[in-house]
């Protein structure tokens, strides 16, 4: 039972890692720094809150939700692809940018500054437990998230573009492939992906709550990094990295390990294939660089 | 006659950005308070009346700046030398941090610019150290540094987070024991017109660094080679310029600049480390660096820039929420990110069409 | 057209008239031209920098053409897309392979009209139609394999395919042997000839003369950006090729060396450059530089010649401290410089012209002034501050002295010409002290004029006593400046001879590797 639990708590906090990593994984491939995803999962948060909140529907939260990470992620795709702006700037721009307006229209819409009234969510109120996950849809998609995303980069011509693009866009373009557009696709999906990462959150705690994604988008990213840019992977390495969450909650009564140490650990984890276990841990050739 | 057209061009091209900063935050402010229903006029008043309308309000925009210019100062640095430091943020807590712990260990009654010159030199060594792993690991295994200073944010703000809560916090809070020696002293003891405003002396030391780090980049021969590393890597090697070591030195040497900053608040305003005082201005470090092209004076032009804006937000938050401010913040980046390349292809095609014209004379 | 015009058929596949193209300051094309009859192989050929490629670019939709019409089968195609150009049956190999290395040969092939299985991408099928097409052409390549995996000549070979499976009827390669190894060489002569047969238009770049002459039936000549000829090629010979590239007469006898100016100076290798059994580890290649030994005395031109790609880059990278020694000796006389970095063998007497300036040579957004002190940095400091007014006197005398145009020194380098760029490293590189210098391509890329003030430049330097390893890919420049010529092959310099004993006729067996000599000639 206690297995069990273990299980259903991991599986709960890996589902924004896993929506956000799959969209990291996707724009990284296709050549664009995803340094945005954590303003993607905030923006598709507070888009499902909205969308919850106003029609007491959680599906029509997720699609509001996904709608909001799409404009976002536009936003972001028409600046580094239109405009060729530096995708680590713009990365870091739709970050502020992002808690930026969540606080603006939280004030506007709540006339709050910290969180919204309570909106549906998936699931009945009193079924807890792993029986409450498995009530969740999103859920199964976010478990299911990663193989898709494996077929779709390694069985389909839109992920052989997708890796031709991050690779070496020059060969691409001679060919023929539209590269920008195929950027254009990888970016919008990503902003979709992560945005339904922050959607779960926010219809799980049936709230939002002012920059409640706290990190997440970038312990999705240690986990593309650290997965070397494989859907497969980079879901082992946010089931991994949700594990040692899990285990930490569990253990935090007996204090045995400091919570920040714990926290830390993808990030170590990281650097450590980055840097170390490295040779392989290589990046697309062609990461990042949409400046001429 | 070239000499002053190319300095035209570059004139333009440096104050290009900064007018598409005022542009874009004049048009979307507006639309943004109007959606709020408010008049705009009145706001950017209340805006400018509450920045640089009173000796408060300036030496509220010196003092946000003076952290600015530090963080911003520290991505310019390092992206002179090719690398991209997102790890500001972790190196400006650091920084703080080292000074807060120097202030502590030192016995009261130490001679004041002893105990200043102990805590300074402890917050830029602090920041050095957390700017030099990114540097290390980039030079010795390749390891690219904004992934790097990236994760290195999170490790120290939580290693900091930390050390502060189970050791050095007074209970209730997340803040250290106020420091026994090493204070900054406040710009409104000696001008009383600052009066409750947070500016202090450090910003004097500030000023100091900025035109140390220019003198550093343009005058001297570590400048030259560091900038060399910085445009073409391959090439310094050539000239017999150590990549690797230039790479370190040039992290340790950001990470000094961005721990710098971490006195301001500590020495100068709190007299006291507080968990999570960076607030984002690490982050915000590296759109000074973008508005102010790299440039030490762009550098702190821009940061007062983006310091009037974050004052601003808290003049005008009576009419219209404060939060304004952030969402213009980052449409500004990205207008500024957007069309930086753009600008640069039409001054280079003006320079271009000029050299072109002129071409039989020369 | 000033030269005589070959008559071509009623109806050319390929027209393109009065083509412009800038680069910034640079003219590339200047109202440009060919005309290409279906079925033949056509050489466009012309010296580095005439704008050939570009040309190409444009008919394959690469580059936007700044003014001037391109015809193909007859239909205006100006401005058309790559993707327009393929579609109309343009190929173009580009003579930096445009390959996806993480990819397979075959997913590279058919990539951007892959086949489609159920909306998913058939990967069986393109396997099968890539190997189908390989033997239909004699194209031999290994289609599941990655393309990182590959030799050159292999990824030469996927090229070609690329084009062949959208259905080329004309295809465009841009200096296709100027990786290939000699049996390479032969082999794309017969693949061309077949495909040719087979009905497709083939473009050919080059400025290899007897490339021209071996399988080509008509010529186009650029110089300059211009188009200056169009020639039959049985109706010309190399030197009616040469005089039109050139602009003027140009005595290939001399080129080809049969007069010899000077026998080397056997002054001993006091001052001179010495390799012994030099071994270097290459990016792909365990031993790029495989137990090299050889001296170069002073006042002598020792000329390593040989095919692009055997080991030449690793040796002077080698010797300039850029890339490190598995094993063997480096020394300047008698001092020992294996170990040394760069600076050190710059400050005991060595000087290097890099073989890519834009790359090495030169920090392209760093002014005249500044470029010209690039690796002696230290020699114009004053306790770590930079002596501007030094740097600028230097830089004045250096561009007088070089004829460095513009004379404006504080103009950035990135807006110099070619010859200009490649002016401010040989000034800089022959105008500080040294005894040894390392030339590695002094000539690429730059204008005939600046060319002959670069050999004079070498010459000079050579009668003061210095002593100069010059690499080149230019056979013909190798036989124009050395003493002695050694040639490379696998990483081996496999024979050493006096120049009087050259030519490109002895040369020849041993660049391809189908002679080799005793490497003890070489001490």
């Amino acid at each position: 039972m206690t297995l069990l639990l273990f299980l259903a708590q991991t599986i709960r906090i890996a589902v924004p890692y896993l929506f956000a990593a799959a969209g990291g994984a996707l724009a990284e491939r296709a050549g664009i720094v995803s340094l945005s995803l954590e303003g993607f999962m905030l923006g598709g948060a507070f888009g499902a809150v909205i969308g919850a909140h106003y029609t007491d529907s959680a599906w029509i939260g997720v699609v509001s939700g996904v709608v909001a990470g799409l404009g976002l992620a536009g936003m972001h795709a028409v600046c580094t692809l239109r405009f060729k702006a530096d995708q680590i700037v713009t990365g870091v721009a739709i970050n502020l940018f992002a808690v930026g307006i969540t606080r603006f229209l939280l004030q506007l819409a709540f006339d709050s500054s910290s969180n919204s009234p309570r909106v549906a969510g998936f699931g009945g109120e009193n079924v807890g437990g792993a029986l409450a996950l498995a009530s969740n849809p999103l859920v199964w998609l976010g478990v299911a998230v990663m193989p898709v995303l494996a077929f779709v980069v390694y069985r389909t011509t839109f992920g052989l573009r997708v890796r031709a693009v991050g690779e070496h866009p020059a060969a691409a373009a001679s060919l023929g492939v539209p590269v920008n557009r195929v950027r254009y696709a990888a970016v919008l999906g990503s902003g979709a992906l992560a945005a339904l990462g922050g959607t779960y959150l926010a219809l799980d705690q049936h709230q939002f709550t002012d920059s409640m994604t706290a990190g997440r988008g970038f312990i999705a990213l240690a986990a593309v990094i650290f997965g070397r840019w494989d859907p497969m992977r980079a879901g082992v390495a946010c089931l991994l990295f949700a594990a040692a969450e899990t285990l930490q909650i569990r253990l935090q009564a007996t204090q045995i390990i400091p919570s920040q140490f714990v926290a830390m650990i993808p990030y170590v984890l990281t650097i450590v294939a980055v840097a170390g276990v490295v040779g392989r841990s290589r990046s697309p050739a062609a990461l990042g660089r949409t400046t001429e | 006659m070239r000499m002053t057209e190319s300095r035209r061009a570059a004139l333009e091209e440096a104050l290009l950005p900064l007018a598409v900063a005022l542009a874009v935050v004049l048009v979307v402010g507006d639309l943004l308070i109007l959606a709020y229903g408010e008049a705009p006029g009145a706001v950017w008043r209340l805006l400018l009346d509450g920045t640089w309308g009173n000796a408060y309000g300036i030496g509220q925009v010196l003092y946000k700046a003076t952290t600015l210019t530090c963080t911003g100062l520290a991505v310019a640095l390092a992206l002179r030398a090719g690398l991209f430091n997102i790890g500001a943020e972790g190196q400006l807590a650091a920084g703080g941090f080292g000074a807060a712990v120097m202030g502590l260990a030192l016995p009261t009654g130490t001679p004041s610019l002893l105990a200043i010159g102990a805590c300074v030199a402890a917050a830029a060594l602090c920041g050095s150290a957390v700017g030099a792993v990114p540097g290390v690991l980039r030079a010795r295994f390749g390891a690219h540094e904004v992934i790097v200073t990236i994760m290195m944010n999170f490790i120290v703000l939580a290693l900091l987070n930390y050390v502060v809560a189970a050791k050095l916090h007074v209970p209730e809070t997340l803040h250290t024991p106020a420091l026994e020696a090493g204070t900054v002293g406040r710009v409104a003891a000696t001008f009383p017109a600052f009066h409750g405003s947070a500016l202090n002396w450090t910003i004097v030391l500030v000023a100091a660094a900025v035109v140390s780090v220019a003198w550093y980049l343009f005058r001297t021969r570590a400048g030259f080679e560091l900038r060399a590393v910085g445009l073409q890597p391959d090439a310094a090697e050539y000239g017999g310029v150590s990549v690797s070591r230039t790479w370190i030195g040039a992290m340790a040497l950001s990470g000094a600049i961005a721990g710098l900053g971490g006195v301001n608040f500590v020495l100068g305003y709190k007299g006291y480390y507080e968990d999570g005082f960076a607030g984002g201005a690490g982050f915000l470090g590296i759109v000074v660096a973008l508005v102010g092209r790299n440039h030490p004076l762009g550098v702190v032009i821009a940061a007062l820039f983006f310091a009037t804006l974050s004052q601003g937000g808290l003049a005008i938050n009576a009419m219209v929420p404060k939060q304004i401010v952030e969402v213009l913040q980052g449409i500004v980046i990205l207008a500024i990110a957007s069309s930086v390349p753009e600008v640069r292809r039409l001054v280079r095609k003006a320079a271009g069409a000029r050299r072109a014209d002129t071409g039989a004379t020369s | 057209m000033t030269t005589p015009t070959a008559q071509i058929g009623p109806a050319p596949v390929v027209r393109m008239t009065g083509i412009q193209k800038h680069f910034g300051a640079v003219h590339a094309n200047r109202s440009a031209e060919i005309e290409v009859a279906a079925g033949e192989i056509h050489a466009l050929v012309g010296e580095n920098g005439a704008g050939k490629s570009t040309l190409m670019k444009i008919l394959s939709g690469m580059l936007p053409a700044d003014g001037g019409r391109v015809e193909v089968g007859g239909r205006d195609v100006t401005g058309w897309s790559t993707t327009q150009a393929i579609v109309a049956g343009v190929g173009m190999v580009h003579q930096h392979f445009m390959l996806v290395p993480t990819l397979t040969v075959a997913e590279n092939v058919v990539l951007g009209r892959e086949p489609v299985n159920v909306g998913t991408f058939d990967r069986d099928r393109a396997i099968r139609e890539v190997e189908t097409l390989s033997k239909q052409s004699g194209l031999i390549v290994p289609a599941e394999r990655l393309v990182a995996d590959l030799s050159v000549g292999e990824a030469q070979r996927v090229e070609i395919l690329k084009t062949l499976y959208r259905g080329a009827r004309i295809l465009l390669l841009d200096e296709p042997t100027a990786v290939l190894s000699p049996p390479e060489v032969t082999e794309l002569w017969g693949v061309l000839r077949r495909v040719r047969d087979q009905g497709t238009t083939i473009i050919l770049i080059t400025h290899k003369l007897d490339e021209v002459m071996a399988v080509t039936e008509r010529i186009t000549v650029m110089r300059q950006g211009a188009t200056v000829a169009q020639l039959a090629t049985r109706e010309t010979t190399p030197e009616g090729i040469a005089r039109a590239m050139v602009g003027r007469e140009v005595d290939l006898a001399i080129r080809d060396g049969q007069r010899v100016t000077r026998e080397p100076g056997r002054t001993g290798t006091a001052n001179g450059l010495i390799v012994s059994n030099l071994t270097v580890r290459g990016a792909r290649v365990e031993r790029a530089v495989n137990d090299v030994s050889f001296t170069v005395a002073p006042g002598e031109i020792l000329g390593i010649a040989g095919v692009e790609g055997n080991g030449q880059t690793e040796l002077l990278e080698a010797i300039a401290g850029l890339r490190r020694a598995t094993s063997g000796r480096i020394q300047l006389g008698a001092l020992d410089i294996t170990a040394a970095t760069v600076r050190e063998r710059a400050d005991a007497g060595l000087s290097h012209i890099p073989e890519d300036r834009h790359q090495r040579g030169l920090i392209l957004d760093y002014s005249v002034a500044d470029n010209l002190i690039l690796g002696q940095q230290h020699r114009f400091t004053q306790r770590g501050v930079l002596d501007r007014h030094a740097i600028a006197t230097n830089a004045a005398e250096q561009a007088t002295r070089f004829d460095i145009r513009p004379a404006n020194t504080t103009a950035k380098v990135r807006d110099l010409s070619g010859g200009n760029q490649q002016k401010v490293v040989i000034a800089r590189e022959l105008s500080r002290h040294f005894i040894v210098l390392l030339a590695a391509q002094p000539t690429r890329g730059v204008d005939v004029g600046a060319i002959e003030f670069i050999h004079d430049a070498l010459r000079r330097a050579r009668d003061a006593g210095k002593a100069i390893l010059l690499v080149s890919a230019e056979l013909r420049e190798i036989l124009t400046l050395s003493d002695r010529i050694a040639v490379m092959y696998g990483g081996r310099i496999v024979t050493v001879m006096p120049r009087s004993d050259a030519s490109e006729a002895v040369l020849g067996p041993f660049m391809t590797g189908a002679r080799k000599g005793s490497q003890a000639d070489a001490a």
